[in-house]
């Protein structure tokens, strides 16, 4: 990073990658959204409230949430052996877990709402951006949801607190701290931290990946309003 | 599976408890349920321990061997960090591939020794890229009875500080045992995580498996010697707010201080 706080991607300490998000993007899927976040590429695809399978996982008294996330053999610069990793295991239960406040399962007993995350492209902060394209996902099914969920990592990059860190500073970083909202209820559903913050960094990293959050949470509301009132847009 | 009827008297129970600043078990809300540690409980492993956490109870044994290092980290030696839940601890568990909530620990258990750097890898190097001193730190959970993440990380820690390192010396490019020699393991720092769990608006340290049944959120933070805040994972199926989390930290390091000082006294 230079003096002036401009970073290896030409960023500044503030300011997120660029990020694009397409709901509606798949044809079989109850609801699907595609997102690229810096050169992050992710699809995500929900399916249900439907039947659940194997039915011993059903629960009479509320419906059940499940989340994969999956990387690509290609999406990466080693091929990625495609069996899931432990890793993508844990990522696929924070993931469920951070969407779950969102919604309403109660009113949707014995069934289940499959979310599949694709990352087709990975390049750092990949489990936000599948949190950011997963939620889109979930409101394009017309589930209803209590709020959007939405995601950004902060982070400590050579002694300063950054926003967004991307593939090459989280190598190189000395702290990653993917943060989720729920940005009207005002509830962190997500939070995760590799790296050494003093108790003052924590709370600034807190501080700056929930801003970015409210950023996303804008990108997000933008590919809905395209989706559904592309017409009035015009 | 329990009864629905139970379950909802306990939260009932517990959120009544809560109110009045108590517990089910007569703790404070910031209290943890005593530490017992005992180490040199396996003498064929490196370093042992057997922890009791109130009536969670897990036994870790380190294991040092030679290795290769990993292809982009060949100035450092190898640490792996595992954890599994033994079908003799909970009525619950069956044999089998690890479940989601199984890999979920023995990850956070990792990243709390990884990420405050307690070992200092790059002391087990036998020669760069090709030859290093692998730690290998394997629990066992033997009677779960809520917050397996603080019983596994007090009792990986634990075995760590009292495991003692061969030494290897090289021969003909090959790492070979040097019989009757050891050394302390190169410690840093001490890692100590502190669990909380939110059930309705109060923060609990330390969840019982009956608080965790009820819980809303949970979150695990592990703090280093210096009082940094070093690894820190959120489960659980609702959220946290801000001021929230920024009380749990508070509390990781008032809580930790006190484990710390009962692990200082292995080192």
């Amino acid at each position: 990073m230079t003096e002036d706080g401009i970073r290896c991607d030409g960023r500044r300490v503030d300011q997120l990658r660029n990020i694009s998000i397409k709901a509606g993007v798949l044809k079989n899927a109850d609801g699907s959204a595609y997102i690229e976040f810096g050169k992050n590429k992710i699809l995500a695809g929900v399916f249900g409230p439907r039947d659940v399978h194997p039915k011993h996982m059903a629960n009479q008294d509320t419906g059940i949430l499940r989340c994969r996330y999956h990387m690509s053999p290609f999406s990466v610069t080693e091929r990625k052996n495609p069996a899931p990793s432990r890793r993508e295991i844990e990522i696929s239960k924070v993931l469920k877990e951070a969407l779950q406040p969102a919604l309403i399962l109660k009113d949707f007993p014995r069934t289940v709402i499959d979310v599949f995350v694709e990352v087709l492209q990975a390049d750092g902060g990949s489990r936000c951006a599948a949190l950011d394209a997963a939620a889109v996902a979930l409101a394009d099914a017309g589930i209803p949801m209590r709020d959007l969920v939405s995601a950004c990592a902060a982070g400590k990059v050579a002694d300063r607190i950054v926003l967004d860190v991307n593939n090459e500073e989280d190598q190189e970083g000395q702290a990653d701290m993917p943060v989720a909202i729920m940005p009207n209820v005002g509830k962190v559903t997500l939070m995760q931290l590799d790296g050494i913050l003093t108790p003052e960094e924590y709370k600034t990293c807190l501080q700056t990946a929930i801003g970015g959050c409210k950023t996303v949470y804008e990108v997000q509301r933008r590919a809905l309003v395209e989706r559904y009132f592309e017409s009035g847009e015009k | 599976m329990g009864s629905a009827i139970l379950d909802q008297l306990r939260l009932d129970k517990i959120l009544d408890l809560l109110k009045q600043g108590k517990r089910l078990d007569g703790r404070a809300l910031d209290e943890q349920r005593p530490l017992i540690i005992e180490t040199g409980v396996i003498p064929k492993a490196n370093g042992s321990a057997r922890v009791k956490l109130g009536n969670t109870e897990v036994i870790t044994g380190v294991k040092v061997q030679p290795d290769k290092p990993f292809p982009d980290l060949g100035d450092k030696g190898i640490l792996i960090c595992t954890a599994e839940i033994l079908p003799l601890a909970d009525p619950h568990v069956e044999p089998g591939p690890p479940t989601e909530e199984v890999i979920e620990l023995a990850r956070v258990v990792d990243r709390g020794i990884r990420e405050t750097e307690m070992i200092d890898l790059h002391q087990l190097v036998l020669i760069e890229n090709k030859s290093v001193v692998g730690i290998f730190i394997d629990s066992s959970v033997i009677d779960s009875a809520g917050n397996l993440f603080d019983a596994c990380s007090y009792a990986s820690v634990a075995a760590v500080l009292s495991s003692t390192i061969p030494k290897y010396e090289i021969k003909d490019e090959a790492p070979v045992l040097v019989e009757g020699v050891t050394s302390k393991p190169p410690v840093k720092t001490l890692p100590v995580s502190v669990t909380m769990a939110r059930i309705g608006d109060y923060i609990i340290v330390d969840p019982s498996k009956e608080e965790e049944m009820c819980m809303d959120a949970r979150i695990t933070i592990t703090t280093n010697s210096t009082g940094n805040i070093c690894a820190l994972q959120k489960g659980g199926n609702d959220g946290f707010s801000v001021d929230q989390l920024l009380k749990c930290s508070e509390m990781a390091l008032s809580v930790g201080t006190k484990i710390r000082k009962q692990l200082e006294q292995l080192m």
